[in-house]
């Protein structure tokens, strides 16, 4: 039988605020645990939540993103169940009316488009962590992280491959870190997965039985639990057995899923209005305000970038893959005032690839636009060939020199001089009569030894174009 | 000295009549020759001593206020930073609070002096202080007798002039029923008038807390320093406090006084009623007009209550697991054991009662039965309120169908308990301001006039209030032995 697969994902994102969603306290990772827990976020008794209007900010800037309903009236609900790292016994999320409404996402997957519809996203705060190592047997609770912004994006069930469910969580992983309300930082839990998979017979309009995959923190991890987990469904299936619905976790050691908890053990989670804060109001002017601070979003920027630099299709992918490298490019294009296409292929060559040596984001990049620039119009004004600027770029990446004092110090000023290059060509045809002869027998190969043999001569610095206009004129018999 | 109102302690002082270590030394005196009463759990006497010297030096200094060196006590339902917060239960018998409620703060920063903290129903859930860990309280008016709760240590203080002002709170009646038992003045303001930040949560929509007097002139000066708006209550209101003192003589000149039917007919005792309407016809020779009203959905305020406040209390009780503070059981086997018999160990039955009806009430398939339905009649309640208090100033009637009754005597019985609170829940529900004053004596103790009025109206109140205490002197009636 064939089988179709059916794919949902909800995708929390931390969201990048100062504070967090109810407390005034830090939310910066990776501090000593419990030194960013305030008594808001300890749940105290007495103490209340007050709702951190920059999260709302970004929610509704997420949801202008993907053209949804921002909704004029949100609540928030307590999500009721015990555990040690929820230090309120409930967690403050949305339930019956969440902040983002229907909306959608564009995926591209061997060349097709599909939209991919968004059921929802809702605010809420995350819980602490409990740590069971290094505590001899008892378990250490450590609250840094209890309170912390998190948005819940909710997907219909759209996909149909685990090609399709990756490709849907980079295009978001892109958009949330274009709209700067989320680092994506996925080691550090800033952006998690959980994906509902379910298997049918081709043709047949009913869904299947769907398994809940939780916390598959990385891309790669996302196709393979996928993967196993369709492969699992369909092979249970056609020996006889049926899918329960479940909550099943996702091994990355073994590459298997194991199931967690069944739909019968599952909590009742006892959602209501949360009295302690009121409902969410977001006006018409507040949407505008939000809109005025739109960046623009990734497929607008590759479509321009295409249209006005006439860049191809590969260097507009790389150039647009985060807001900050986009940036970088076009910063560096009005600061040296170059052609596009010099400025592209140093960014996405010779910048990209030293980047990458080094483990480095663009924004940490040791050479700046500025310097680059500097580079780059040695370049376009014929001070030096490509080849010796990548030497200087090498010597720019190593200190903050500027380009025009490497090229100075070092002496690598291109030589346009066509009295000095002549000389050099005339030595060199007299000393190597032998190739001379076979180049004019018609060994046209033999003409990269001359271009060797001359450059070489003068330490790299001659003018190549100069070069090979006087080597053919030479050369001919 | 702790015979006059807080308003004339406040001249006392000003006058150099007596100090405030004087005043705070004399109740503190007081409260350890009546621990019979058992109305404190804690007594700050160090503290109190230290604020005392701390607020005569600013008295002599010139530069105080009206409560600058007033002892007054707070319910122990507020966190009072490095004391003991035990909101009447074993949970937190061992709790000292790292921070101040912003009530606390606020009266703090006003100047007053902290004798201690009040006895109270176990987490405010009862109506008669018998469900407190510490014990019940007893009503000064008649040892055999309870003195309403939750406040019940916060009234039975004022009544017995243990202090002269103190906090309290009001989720069903807290203020106002114990206040009628014990024969002095509470006040109940309106819902987001009074910070709720640091005052421990029973019933996150209802709860407000109040000044507790045995003036409505006391009222007023207490409450202008627990008011305000606080950035850290999402449901306080952002509104400018009133001058309540200056707004007790207000003029009342055709004062026009509705009388819910619902509150006059079956259940009320007789001898209660007959104080109410005497204490009516004072107003009406005062020149008030007097007119029926009526508000049919009223008679579906204790179902609602009993379905939203309990849900409410399900939630905010869970913080209480054994993990972070309070009462933790010894040597759990796990975690499942750890919450179960933490919980099952420091909570007492009535909270237990609570949590389990609230827990019910908000379970799947239950949900929209019983919690959405208690969400509607709040409205119908909080709209019959609206439409009556568009025709009228005020809202008078009893406050409780009886007065105080015997220890253990209802213990037994959670709905007759829960009964008591027939005529002050609606207004939690609608989130109105109440007082209750003393009226008269029906069989030797104390029977409260409740007073309703409009949102934020509470200088309307405490005008009206302050008018029958002018004109009357129930208000000044001691309990015997306690002159």
């Amino acid at each position: 039988m064939e089988w179709e697969t059916v794919i949902g994902l909800e995708i929390h994102t931390q969201l990048a605020t100062k504070s967090k969603i109810f407390s005034g306290a830090a939310t910066a990772y990776g501090a000593e645990p419990n030194t960013q827990a305030c008594a808001v976020d300890l749940g105290l008794p007495g103490v209340l939540p007050v709702l951190n209007q920059d999260a709302v900010r970004m929610a509704v800037k997420f949801g202008l993103a993907i053209e949804a309903e921002i909704a004029p009236y949100s609540v928030f609900a307590r999500k009721n169940y015990f555990y040690p790292d929820l230090p309120k016994g409930y967690q403050i999320s949305q339930f019956e009316l969440p902040i983002v409404g229907n909306g959608h996402l564009d995926i591209e997957v061997d060349g097709e488009t599909k939209r991919i519809g968004i059921t929802r996203a809702h605010l809420e705060e995350d819980a602490g962590k409990s740590l069971h190592e290094d505590f001899h047997g008892l378990t250490g609770i450590d609250l840094n992280r209890a309170g912390t912004p998190l948005l819940e994006i909710v997907s219909e069930p759209d996909m149909r491959s685990a090609k399709e469910a990756v490709a849907y969580m980079r295009k978001l992983h892109e958009l949330v870190r274009y709209l700067g309300i989320c680092d994506g930082n996925m080691q550090e839990g800033s952006f998690r997965c959980d994906a509902n998979v379910s298997v049918r017979p081709k043709g047949q309009k009913e869904f299947g039985t769907r398994a809940e995959l939780k916390n598959i923190n990385s891309f790669k991890f996302v196709e393979k639990a996928i993967n196993y987990e369709v492969e699992r469904q369909i092979d249970l299936i056609e020996a006889g057995g049926k899918v329960v619905q479940e909550t099943r976790l996702y091994d990355a050691v073994k590459d298997v899923t194991r199931s967690m908890r069944s739909k019968e053990e599952a909590n009742d989670y006892r959602y209501f209005p949360d009295p302690d804060l009121l409902p969410v109001s977001i006006s018409e002017e507040f949407k505008a305000e939000v809109q005025a601070t739109m960046p623009e979003l990734p497929e607008a920027k590759k479509q321009r970038f295409k249209d006005q630099f006439g860049l191809d299709d590969e260097s507009t992918a790389i150039l647009t893959s985060s807001r900050e490298m986009a940036d970088y490019f076009e910063a560096l294009l009005q600061a040296s005032g170059c052609e596009a296409r010099l400025c592209a292929n140093w960014v996405t060559g010779e910048l990209a690839a030293a980047l990458n040596k080094s483990s480095l984001e663009i924004s940490d990049s040791p050479v700046g636009y500025q310097r680059l620039a500097g580079l780059l119009q040695r370049i376009a004004d014929n001070t030096i060939s490509g080849k010796i600027a990548k030497q200087v770029f090498e010597e720019m990446w190593q200190n903050e020199a500027g380009a025009d004092e490497i090229i100075d110090t070092q002496g690598l000023k291109q030589i346009t001089d066509t009295g000095a290059i002549e000389a050099i060509i005339d030595k060199i045809i007299a000393d190597n009569q032998g190739q001379v002869e076979q180049y004019r027998s018609g060994k046209d190969k033999v003409f990269g030894f001359f271009v060797g043999q001359v450059m070489k001569a003068m330490q790299g610095k001659a003018n190549p174009e100069e070069v090979n206009r006087m080597l053919k004129e030479k050369l001919q018999p | 000295m702790y015979n006059k109102t807080l308003a004339e302690q406040a001249e006392g002082l000003r006058n150099r009549q007596f100090s405030s270590r004087e005043l705070t030394e004399a109740y503190l005196t007081r409260i350890k020759q009546h621990p019979e009463l058992n109305a404190f759990i804690t007594v700050t006497e160090d503290l109190a001593l230290r604020q005392a010297d701390a607020a005569d030096a600013r008295l002599a200094q010139g530069d105080a206020g009206v409560l600058t060196g007033i002892p007054i006590a707070h319910k122990d339902i507020f966190c009072t930073d490095g004391v003991k917060t035990s909101c009447g239960s074993k949970m937190l018998d061992n709790f000292i609070a790292p921070y101040n409620a912003t009530v606390v703060a606020n009266l703090q920063q006003a100047g007053s002096v902290m004798l201690g903290k009040l006895n109270m129903d176990e987490f405010a859930m009862g109506s008669s202080n018998e469900t407190s860990y510490y014990g019940p309280v007893k009503n000064p008016w008649d040892l055999n007798a309870v003195p309403g709760g939750s406040s019940g240590g916060s009234a039975a203080a004022v009544a017995a002039r243990l202090a002269a002002g103190v906090t309290g709170t009001d989720t069903g009646g807290s203020i106002r029923q114990p206040a009628s038992f014990c024969g002095i003045t509470g006040l109940k303001p309106t819902y987001g008038r009074v910070s709720r930040y640091g005052m421990i949560a029973y019933a996150s929509s209802l709860d407000q807390g109040g000044p507790m007097t045995r003036t409505a002139e006391d009222a007023a000066i207490l409450l202008q320093a627990m008011a305000g708006f606080d950035g850290r209550d999402s449901t306080s209101a952002e509104r400018p406090v009133l001058d309540y003192r200056a707004a007790l003589n207000q003029p009342l000149d055709g004062l026009k006084i509705g009388l819910p039917k619902e509150f006059f007919g079956e259940g009320l005792s007789s001898d209660v009623a007959s104080v109410i309407e005497a204490a009516i016809d004072e107003y009406r020779k005062l020149g008030a007009e007097i007119v029926e009203v009526s508000m049919p959905n009223l008679k579906l305020a204790i179902p609602a209550y009993y379905v939203i406040a309990p849900a409410e209390c399900s939630a905010n009780l869970s913080r209480f697991d054994g993990v972070r503070f309070g009462y933790r059981c010894a040597s759990p086997a796990d975690l499942t054991d750890l919450y179960t018999r933490s919980r099952g160990e420091a909570f007492g039955r009535e909270v237990k009662r609570r949590i389990l009806m609230g827990t019910y009430a908000l379970s799947a398939g239950y949900y929209d039965a019983y919690y959405i339905k208690a969400q509607k009649i709040r409205r119908l309640i909080s709209e019959d309120f609206k439409k009556t208090l568009a025709g009228v100033d005020v809202l008078m009637g009893p406050v409780a169908p009886s007065v105080a009754f015997g220890i253990g005597e209802k213990l037994g019985n959670p709905i007759e308990m829960y009964l008591s609170d027939i005529y002050t829940i609606a207004v939690n529900l609608a989130g109105l301001p109440a007082m209750s004053i003393p009226a008269g004596l029906a069989s030797g103790k104390p029977v409260g006039l409740q007073i309703i009025g409009d949102y934020f109206a509470e200088d309307r109140l405490l005008a009206v209030a302050h008018r029958y205490q002018q004109a009357t002197n129930w208000h000044q009636l001691t309990p015997p032995g306690f002159q």
